[in-house]
């Protein structure tokens, strides 16, 4: 018989160890998917994770990429600590990304350096907006932000779709459900000449930075971390709950619109159905293989826009369908459920007990 | 057909992939546990019973296989959720996130292929009453499941089996105790609720519109799920919010043939902002919930 028993204290090295682990496992498990599937395991493990990092081009595509999904962990990651677990990254994104649009689509002939850090602000407040839903509705109406925040992010798809055949699609776009190719000016500056990488990955870094700092050496997070931790000890020490909610939810709001409209003031360039490649479902991984650290999220956020990449090549060279991403992302995240248990707890035989 | 006959006799086959779901979901939440991937579940199970209609091997099968998919998912959540008892949120999500995965890659090569779906079947004399007789015109899947919902009302009501459920989920602690072995009774209840999640997607993708879209069950794992809630985790009235669900995905149909003048955007949300507003409206009565809910619901359970 083989029981867990809790460990006296979590043991570090298996937590460091252990997104490691998780990723080993599910390199494994898929590998062995794609034989079954009849493809070429060298080529595919080859395309979808070394390509990525061996020419500059492809890991600057990687860069780009990280940026929306290191931003986006980071929000959720602060509430997922607190236990408020927004999973409507998606839809806040969405809604980030059409917020920043309206200035274009309305001023595409305004010029000038404020543009693009107004779409900015612009966004993560739309995020933020599409966050106060379920925030009013957990805090006041005591309903679960899980099921609201991602009946959101359907309701935001909608939304997108009704925008871009309707109102703001372009009228010279021959009928495409797409806005206006947005000015000069509304373009976040490119930060590594050569690429698409703009300046939103510093701005990415320095929220990661803000996300240490506050998580870990502020009160202000102590008090989220307690309050996710050990509820009744956060009510007896006086720390709101009502608070806790509100800010997770509208951090994370903030932070997955500023992620939406630096996509369509970056790479995309204007408003479309396909700005978002799942990036709200995709920084719920990260945020967990991240460790909910901020730390780790650095590294996560990279792990994941590598996979993205690394998906696109294997579609194109091992004739790998993009659903394969999908689905290692959703293995690497259930291997590393798997591998975390035993941070916390230890495998012991016993003889003969019952459970 | 007016409008009103178009909903009646179209709302319960629209309503049976969310009663399908929630009633596998209710029986699970009720032994205490919380399965999130109800939407994955039923999107692999909608794949897959696909094929195996468009591959040639009938309804029957294709049930079959789809409830082994939703098993087959469930012992994963359930080896994580309770058996490593890990945290059942995040365990939720991510088999729902590989189910939709694996639900995409299977279905790959058969998007936008279309099959043919079930006959109806009428019940005598009933069916041919005016306005009200397309409600008795249905699949064999819909009688089936309004006899299903029948047991499982009966069986939480009258069962021993019911009552131990219940116990497990109100107080793990105490039913092990008194002797019942709540982590395999766990399992079993998940392992139902995810056979019942596949045989929702079956519905979905072979009977209800037998086609294969990838994100074709669009949500309707996650508006269970709140069925659940709405149902204050009581079958009979998960049963009415299923009925409420199918008619307002109806009405927007109707809507939209009938030419009002309502983006069809807004009315395609309409099942997603209905479920926000009853779910606020159910859920601020905070005393129907503590006479009703789950006291031990998503908390991990071990010796």
């Amino acid at each position: 018989m083989i029981r867990l028993v809790r460990r006296e204290r979590a043991s570090r090295k298996l937590a460091v160890a252990a997104p490691l682990l998780a990723l080993f496992a599910a390199i494994l498990s898929n590998l062995i998917l794609f034989v079954a599937m009849g493809k070429d395991p060298a080529a595919v493990f080859y395309a979808l994770l070394l390509e990525p990092f061996l020419t500059w081009s492809g890991f600057s595509e990687v860069l780009l990429k990280t940026g929306p999904l290191l931003l986006i962990a980071q929000g959720l990651a602060i509430g997922f600590r607190a236990k408020v677990f927004n999973i409507g990254a998606e839809g806040q994104f969405i809604l980030g990304a059409i917020f920043a649009s309206a200035i274009p689509v309305y001023f595409l002939q305004a010029t000038g350096g404020w543009i693009w850090p107004a779409m900015l602000v612009m966004g993560g407040v739309g995020g933020a907006l599409w966050a106060v839903v379920p925030a009013f509705w957990r805090v006041r109406l005591n309903a679960n932000e899980i099921l609201v925040t991602l009946m959101m992010s359907l309701i935001a798809v909608q939304l997108l779709n009704y925008l871009l055949l309707g109102p703001w699609k372009d009228p010279m776009g021959f009928n495409f459900p797409q806005s206006v190719m947005f000015q000069y000016d509304a373009m976040i500056p490119i930060l590594l000449p050569g690429t698409r990488v703009n300046v939103s990955l510093l701005l990415a870094l320095v929220a990661a930075f803000i996300a240490w700092i506050y998580m870990q050496r502020s009160f202000g997070g102590y008090q989220l971390l307690v309050g996710g931790l050990a509820p009744e000890a956060a009510t007896y020490a006086g720390f709101s709950q009502s608070r806790a909610i509100w800010l997770s939810l509208l951090i994370g709001g903030f932070a997955a619109g500023l992620a939406g409209a630096a996509e369509v003031a970056g790479p995309i360039g204007q408003l479309q159905r396909s700005i978002s490649t799942g990036y709200g479902y995709a920084a719920i991984i990260v945020a967990y293989l991240g460790g909910l650290h901020p730390v780790g999220i650095v590294a996560s956020s990279l792990l994941m826009a590598a996979l993205y990449i690394g998906g696109d090549n294997a579609m194109v060279s091992a004739d790998l369908p993009v659903a394969a991403v999908r689905v290692f992302q959703g293995s690497l995240l259930v291997c590393y459920l798997a591998a975390i248990t035993f941070v916390r707890y230890r495998l012991v035989r016993t003889k003969g007990a019952t459970s | 057909m007016s409008g009103i006959e178009f909903i009646l006799a179209g709302m319960l086959a629209a309503a049976t992939p969310f009663l399908l779901a929630a009633l596998g979901e209710l029986v699970v939440e009720r032994a205490g546990v919380l399965n999130l991937g109800l939407e994955g579940m039923m999107a692999l199970g909608a794949a897959i019973g696909f094929i195996v209609v468009y591959e040639g091997g009938g309804h029957v099968a294709a049930f079959g296989a789809a409830g082994l998919a939703g098993v087959g998912l469930a012992l994963v959540f359930g080896a994580l959720a309770i058996g490593l008892q890990a945290n059942q949120v995040a365990v939720g999500l991510a088999v729902g996130i590989l189910g939709q995965g694996l639900s995409s890659l299977v279905g790959n090569s058969y998007e936008s292929l279309t099959i043919t779906g079930l006959p109806k079947l009428a019940f005598p004399v009933l069916s041919d009453l005016p306005v009200v007789g397309g409600l008795f015109t249905q699949d064999i899947i819909v009688w089936l499941s309004l006899i299903g919902t029948a047991l499982i009302w009966a069986m939480f009501r009258y069962s021993r089996l019911g009552l131990i459920l219940r116990a497990i989920g109100e107080n793990p602690t105490a039913a092990r105790a008194i002797g019942y072995r709540v982590t395999l009774l766990r399992l079993w209840a998940v392992v139902f609720g995810g056979a019942m999640a596949g045989f929702a997607g079956a519905y979905a993708a072979t009977v209800y519109t037998p086609l294969w879209a990838d994100g074709m069950i669009a949500g309707r794992g996650w508006i269970a799920l709140a069925l659940v809630v709405f149902g204050t985790w009581l079958t009979g009235r998960i049963f009415f919010g299923a009925c409420l669900f199918g008619a307002v995905s109806l009405a927007s149909l109707v809507a939209q043939t009938e030419g009002w003048p309502v983006p069809s955007q807004l009315l395609s949300s309409l099942p997603y902002i209905v479920a926000i507003v009853v779910l606020g409206i159910i859920t601020s009565n905070k005393r129907l919930l503590k006479i009703n809910g789950v006291a031990s619901l998503g908390e991990p359970f071990g010796p």
